[in-house]
C-alpha cells in the first residue's frame, strides 16, 4: 500500500475516432470476447454481487498431453480474481488492458508487451510497476483468449523477442503495410545472409517444392548448411531457432508444414535442454503458456537428432562433455514430471540412456570428422534410415 | 495516623525528623526558648507539654549531635538552672506549630497553596452539600489581587453554618466534625480550611470573609476573622448581618500570597478532576484572567449516604484500645468489645478474652497495661467477619465512566469497581476507570452500512488529560472522591499502575516507569479512613492490601482496553485494505466505460454500486 491517494484516475485524453474500420472475422471475434467480460463485470456489479474474472490456470499442473491431438492443452484448473488485496489491482489491469486490446483492434494497431508495459504509466495507481507484472496480467487475458481459439497476437500484443532465420526454397507471400499489395520474397535469394520470421505471421502465404523443413538449434550449424546451400541439395527449408523457438518460430514452420504437408525434422543439440526445452516446446508447446500451444506449436515434428544412440553410431564418445549437474535435474524432471515425454516410451529409453552414459554431445561434434561429414555423411545417413524419435 | 504527635501525647511515637524540621525553619523571636534550651539540653524536665520535652530532646541529638548521655550536663559558659528554663517551658497551639511547618498542610510554595486553599475549601463545601442532602453547586473564582497575591472564593449552597460556629470551623485549627466518627468523608483532620485562612493571614496580614446562611428565614451572616495563633483559637474582627440572595450556602474569601499556573498541578486541573470523581457537582469556575469554565453535573443522584460505623477490632492499636479501655461506660470486658467495636458478638468477645486469658467479666477500667496488650494481641490473631461495608459509598462504575467521558475525549472507556476490602480493619473500594485513545485515536467508526469512515475530529482540548500516543499515559488519584494531584510517586496508585503488566494490553511499557500510551488511569480509593502519607493528604500508604486491590481493578481494565486495543489495530488494517482496495475501483469503472461504450454517469453509478457491494461485502 505504497501510496493511499484516493483521486480518481483521470481519463485519457480524448481520442479521435476513426472511421469504423472493416473488421476481419478474428477481431470482431476478439472484440466480443472483451465485450462479454466487460458486461458480465458490469452485470454483477449492477446485480450487487461482487465481480469476478475467472481465467484458466497457466502451470504444468493444469497441463495435459494427449497423443491424439499432438500438443499440451489447458487442463480445467481456474483461479478466480476477485476484489481483495491482493487481487485488486490486477484486476482492473486485466480490464484497462483488454480496453486497451479493444481500442487497438479497432484501430488496427498493436503494442509489444513493452509497450504495454509502458501504457500503464498513465495509469496512475493502477500503472504496472515492472513489466513481469504486466506480462503476467497479457499472460492471463492471452489464456482466457485462447480458450475462445483466440491467440495473443489476435489480441494486438505482440511478442518482443524475433522470430528465427528462414533459408530454402521457400516464397513467403507478406503484404505491404501501407497499400496492403503483396510482396514476394524468395528465401533463395538472400545469399549468406537469411529471411527474418516477423512477429505475426498468421496473414502469410507459402509457395514451396520442399520436401521437409529443418529446424536447426544454434546459428553456427543454420550457416554451415544455408552457405553450402544444403537445402538445395536436400530439397528443403531450413529454419533456424535460436535455441527455444519463439511463439512466432513455432507458428511459421506450423504453418508453413500444415499448408505444404511436409515433415518437420529438429536437429539439435543431444542433451537435456536440447530435448527436453528446445524440442519438446517446438513439438507440443511451452508447459509455461500452455494456453497457446494450439497454434504454437509443431505436432508433426519429429526428432532427427543428435540422439542418444547416434553418439555410438557415429563414434561421437571422445567428442562429448559430461552432464552437467542441472543437466542430469533437468533430464530427471523431464522424466518424472512432463506428461510428453511420459507418453512416449522411446524418449524415455532415450533418456535413461543418455542418463546412464552421462555425457551429452553437441551438433557441432560432428566436425569431428570433418567440417561437412554433417552434409556429406550424417544428414543424408538419417533422413535416409528415418529411425527418428517422436 | 500520622497526626498522632500533635494530637496524642503519649511518648511512643517520638518522629524526631519533623520536629528538627521545625528548628531549622524557625524564623522569629518566638523561638528564642528552644534555643536556648537547645544550648543547655536540660535532661530532667518532665513537666509541661510533652511536647516541649520531646522537642528538646530532639534538639540535643540533632543540633549538637554529641555522644554524651543525658546526664552529662556540664558546659562552659553560662549556666541556667531548672527553675529559670521552666520560665520558657510553655504549651505550643497547634496553630503556632502549623504556622511554623506549613509544608505539612501543603502550603509549602505559593503555588502549591493556592491549590491546597481552593481544595479545601471545595472538599468542605461538598462534604457539607452531601452530608445534607443537597445537589452541589459550587462556584470557584480567583481574582488577582496584586504581584503574587490572589483572592480566592469559594461558595457553596450548602446548609451554611450557623453563626455560633463559623468562628470555630475557620478559625480553629484540630475542629471539625469528622475526625472522631469512622465515616467515609473528603475532610478527616479539621486543619485544612483554617490553616488555609491560617496562610492566607500570614502572607497578606489580611483577615479572611465568611458568608453564611442556613435557611430562607435565617439571616445572612458575614465574619472578618483571623486565626489567633498562639491560642489555636478564632480571631473575629468583624460580625454582621448581610444581604445574600442565596438562600442557604457558604461563602469564603481568602486572600493570600499565592503563584497560579496553568498545567497538570493546577487548580483547573484540580477542579476538572473534581468534577470527573464527582460527576453529581456543578462546578463554576473562574480563573484569574476572567475566563469561566462550567462542569456541569452528568447526574442528580448524590452518593448514598455513608453510615458511621464503629472501629474493626483488627483496626485498633494497643494505645488506642488502652485508651478506650479507660473511656467506655461499659462494665464488662465482654461489653465493651461487643459495644465499641463492629463485628464482635458475644462468641467473638468470649473467645477473645479466653484467648488473652483475660475475664470477660473484668471491668474494662482495672485492666492492665500488660493484659490489654494480651487482649490487643489475642484480637489479631482471632478471626473476625470483615467490617460492613455499608459505610463507604464508592462513585460505581456507571458514573466513573459518565465522569470520565464528560470530561476527557477519548475513544474508549472502561470502568470497574472492586468489592469492598479490608486494611487495617478499615473497609475501602478501589475504582479503576480508564479513557484511551486521543480524541479521534484510532479514529475510526463503523457505520450502520458496514462502512468503515473516518471520526470527525472533536475539538481541541487545551487542558488534556489523556496524554499523547508517545507520552506515559495520565495517572488520575481520587480519594474519597477528592482529586490528588502532588507526590505523584509516593502513591500507591502510581506504584500499581508501574508495577502492572501493561504489554499484556498492548502498551508500551518500559521498565520501572509509567507506560506510555494516549491513555488517562483514574483510581479511586473509597474508605472510612483512607491512609494518606502525610497531613497535605498527597499520596495514599502502600498497604500491601489496597496495593493488591489496585492492581487487581487495573487489570480488569487492562484486559478491556487489550481487546479494544486488539480491535482498534485490526480495524486500522481493515480500513487501509478497504482504502486500498477503493483506489482501484475508478479504473475499473474507466476501463469498463472505455470497453462497453458507457457515458459518464453510467459510468459512475457502476463505480458507486460496486463501491457499495465492496463495503457491504468485507465483513469486519
Amino acid at each position: 500500500m505504497a501510496e493511499r491517494k484516493k483521486k480518481s484516475p483521470k481519463s485519457e485524453p480524448a481520442k479521435v475516432k476513426k472511421a469504423p474500420r472493416k473488421l476481419t472475422g478474428d477481431d470482431s471475434k476478439t472484440l466480443k470476447l472483451i465485450e462479454a467480460t466487460a458486461l458480465n463485470v458490469r452485470t454483477k456489479i449492477m446485480g450487487r454481487t461482487l465481480p469476478e474474472l475467472k481465467f484458466p490456470t497457466r502451470s504444468l499442473g493444469n497441463v495435459k498431453y494427449d497423443k491424439s491431438v499432438g500438443y499440451f492443452e489447458l487442463g480445467r484448473g481456474r483461479k478466480a480474481r476477485a476484489l481483495s488485496v491482493n487481487t485488486v489491482k490486477s484486476f482492473a489491469q486485466t480490464l484497462r488492458l483488454m480496453a486497451f486490446s479493444k481500442e487497438m483492434v479497432e484501430n488496427d494497431d498493436f503494442a509489444t508487451k513493452r509497450e504495454a508495459y509502458y501504457v500503464s504509466k498513465n495509469w496512475s495507481e493502477a500503472k504496472f510497476n515492472d513489466q513481469p507484472e504486466s506480462d503476467t496480467v497479457l499472460d492471463d487475458i492471452e489464456a482466457l483468449a485462447s480458450l475462445e481459439g483466440l491467440s495473443r497476437e489476435q489480441l494486438r500484443f505482440y511478442p518482443e523477442e524475433h522470430g528465427g532465420s528462414v533459408a530454402g526454397n521457400l516464397v513467403v507471400i507478406d503484404r505491404d503495410p501501407e497499400t496492403n499489395n503483396p510482396i514476394r520474397i524468395d528465401c533463395t535469394s538472400f545469399g549468406s545472409g537469411s529471411y527474418s520470421i516477423p512477429h505475426s505471421v498468421e496473414h502469410l502465404k507459402f509457395e514451396t517444392d520442399a520436401e521437409f523443413i529443418l529446424a536447426i538449434e544454434t546459428g553456427g550449424m543454420f550457416q554451415r548448411l544455408n552457405n553450402h546451400k544444403y537445402w538445395k541439395t536436400a530439397k528443403c527449408i531450413l529454419v533456424e531457432t535460436a535455441g527455444v523457438p519463439t511463439r512466432a518460430t513455432r507458428r511459421f514452420v506450423r504453418r508453413m508444414a500444415d499448408d505444404k504437408k511436409i515433415p518437420v525434422y529438429a536437429f539439435v543439440d543431444c542433451d537435456p535442454y536440447g530435448i527436453a526445452n528446445i524440442y519438446r516446446t517446438l513439438k507440443v508447446g511451452s508447459g509455461n503458456a500452455a494456453h497457446i500451444n494450439r497454434f504454437f506449436c509443431v505436432p508433426q515434428a519429429q526428432y532427427l537428432g543428435v540422439t542418444p544412440q547416434d553418439i555410438i553410431d557415429f563414434k561421437l564418445q571422445d567428442a562429448t562433455h559430461k552432464l552437467l549437474e542441472v543437466d542430469i535435474k533437468r533430464a530427471k524432471d523431464a522424466l518424472k514430471n512432463d506428461p510428453f515425454f511420459a507418453a512416449h516410451k522411446p524418449w524415455v529409453k532415450a533418456i535413461e540412456m543418455m542418463l546412464k552414459s552421462g555425457v551429452r554431445a553437441e551438433q557441432q561434434a560432428l566436425a569431428k570428422w570433418g567440417l561437412n561429414f554433417v552434409i556429406e555423411e550424417y544428414l543424408p545417413r538419417k533422413l535416409k534410415e528415418k529411425k527418428f524419435l517422436p | 495516623m500520622d497526626h498522632a504527635p500533635v494530637t496524642h501525647t503519649d511518648d511512643t511515637d517520638p518522629t524526631p525528623t519533623l520536629f528538627d524540621e521545625m528548628d531549622t525553619t524557625e524564623p522569629d523571636a518566638d523561638a528564642t526558648p528552644k534555643k536556648k534550651a537547645a544550648r543547655k539540653a536540660a535532661p530532667q524536665k518532665k513537666s509541661g507539654a510533652a511536647k516541649v520535652s520531646k522537642k528538646s530532646a530532639a534538639d540535643e541529638t540533632a543540633t549538637e549531635n554529641a555522644s554524651e548521655p543525658k546526664t552529662k550536663t556540664e558546659r562552659t559558659g553560662t549556666r541556667k538552672s531548672a527553675a529559670e528554663m521552666a520560665t520558657k517551658q510553655r504549651e505550643i497551639s497547634v496553630a503556632e506549630f502549623f504556622t511554623k511547618n506549613r509544608h505539612l498542610l501543603g502550603f509549602d510554595s505559593p503555588l502549591k497553596a493556592l491549590l491546597t486553599a481552593v481544595k479545601e475549601a471545595v472538599d468542605n463545601s461538598l462534604d457539607a452539600c452531601e452530608e445534607a442532602g443537597i445537589l452541589p453547586e459550587i462556584a470557584v473564582e480567583l481574582t488577582p489581587t496584586g504581584e503574587d497575591r490572589f483572592r480566592m472564593a469559594v461558595e457553596d449552597n450548602g446548609p451554611g453554618i450557623v453563626h455560633e460556629q463559623i468562628g470555630k470551623v475557620f478559625g480553629k485549627l484540630l475542629y471539625g466534625s469528622k475526625f472522631h466518627k469512622l465515616s467515609q468523608s473528603r475532610g478527616q483532620q479539621g486543619i485544612g480550611i483554617s490553616a488555609a485562612v491560617m496562610y492566607g493571614q500570614l502572607t497578606t496580614g489580611k483577615p479572611a470573609r465568611i458568608l453564611s446562611r442556613t435557611s430562607k428565614r435565617a439571616d445572612a451572616h458575614e465574619f472578618l476573622m483571623s486565626v489567633d495563633t498562639s491560642q489555636n483559637k478564632p480571631d473575629i474582627h468583624e460580625k454582621k448581618v448581610s444581604e445574600w440572595e442565596k438562600d442557604h450556602g457558604t461563602r469564603v474569601e481568602i486572600e493570600m500570597e499565592a503563584r497560579y499556573q496553568k498545567g497538570l498541578r493546577s487548580v483547573d486541573m484540580y477542579l476538572k478532576q473534581t468534577a470527573i470523581a464527582n460527576p453529581h457537582v456543578t462546578i463554576h469556575y473562574t480563573d484569574p484572567g476572567g475566563e469561566k469554565v462550567t462542569y456541569e453535573r452528568a447526574t442528580k443522584e448524590l452518593p448514598a449516604a455513608v453510615e458511621e460505623i464503629k472501629p474493626h477490632p483488627h483496626g485498633v492499636e494497643l494505645g488506642r484500645l488502652i485508651g478506650m479501655l479507660k473511656d467506655t461506660s461499659s462494665r464488662t470486658l465482654s461489653g465493651f468489645m461487643q459495644e465499641e467495636f463492629s463485628r464482635v458478638g458475644p462468641k467473638v468477645a468470649r473467645d477473645i478474652c479466653k484467648l488473652a486469658k483475660v475475664s470477660e467479666k473484668a471491668h474494662p477500667s482495672r485492666i492492665a497495661r500488660e493484659e490489654a496488650s494480651a487482649l490487643h494481641d489475642a484480637i489479631q490473631k482471632s478471626k473476625i467477619m470483615a467490617p460492613s461495608t455499608n459505610c463507604i459509598s464508592p462513585i460505581g462504575e456507571e458514573l466513573v465512566l459518565q465522569g470520565l467521558k464528560k470530561e476527557l475525549e477519548a475513544d474508549f472507556y472502561f470502568a470497574n469497581s472492586r468489592s469492598p476490602a479490608v486494611y487495617r480493619g478499615n473497609p475501602f473500594v478501589i475504582e479503576v476507570g480508564i479513557a484511551y485513545g486521543k480524541p479521534g485515536g484510532v479514529g475510526l467508526d463503523i457505520t450502520q452500512e458496514g462502512r468503515i469512515v473516518k471520526r470527525d475530529k472533536a475539538a481541541a482540548v487545551t487542558e488534556d488529560l489523556v496524554g499523547n500516543a508517545d507520552e506515559p499515559i495520565r495517572v488520575l488519584r481520587c480519594a474519597n472522591r477528592v482529586p490528588l494531584l502532588h507526590q505523584q510517586a509516593a502513591c500507591a496508585v502510581t506504584k500499581a499502575v508501574i508495577q502492572t503488566n501493561w504489554r499484556a494490553y498492548g502498551l508500551q511499557h518500559p521498565k520501572g516507569a509509567l507506560p506510555i500510551g494516549p491513555m488517562a488511569v483514574m483510581v479511586h480509593i473509597a474508605s472510612v479512613w483512607v491512609p494518606f502519607t502525610s497531613e497535605s493528604k498527597e499520596a495514599i500508604a502502600s498497604y500491601p492490601e489496597i496495593m493488591k486491590e489496585i492492581k487487581l481493578g487495573i487489570q480488569e481494565c487492562g484486559r478491556r482496553l487489550g481487546t479494544y486495543i486488539r480491535k482498534g489495530k485490526r480495524l486500522r488494517a481493515e480500513f487501509d485494505k478497504r482504502n486500498y482496495i477503493e483506489m482501484y475501483i475508478p479504473h475499473i469503472g474507466l476501463a469498463l466505460q472505455e470497453i462497453l461504450d458507457l457515458d459518464d454517469s453510467e459510468r459512475d453509478d457502476t463505480v458507486k454500486t460496486l463501491d457499495d457491494v465492496l463495503q457491504k461485502s468485507r465483513k469486519f
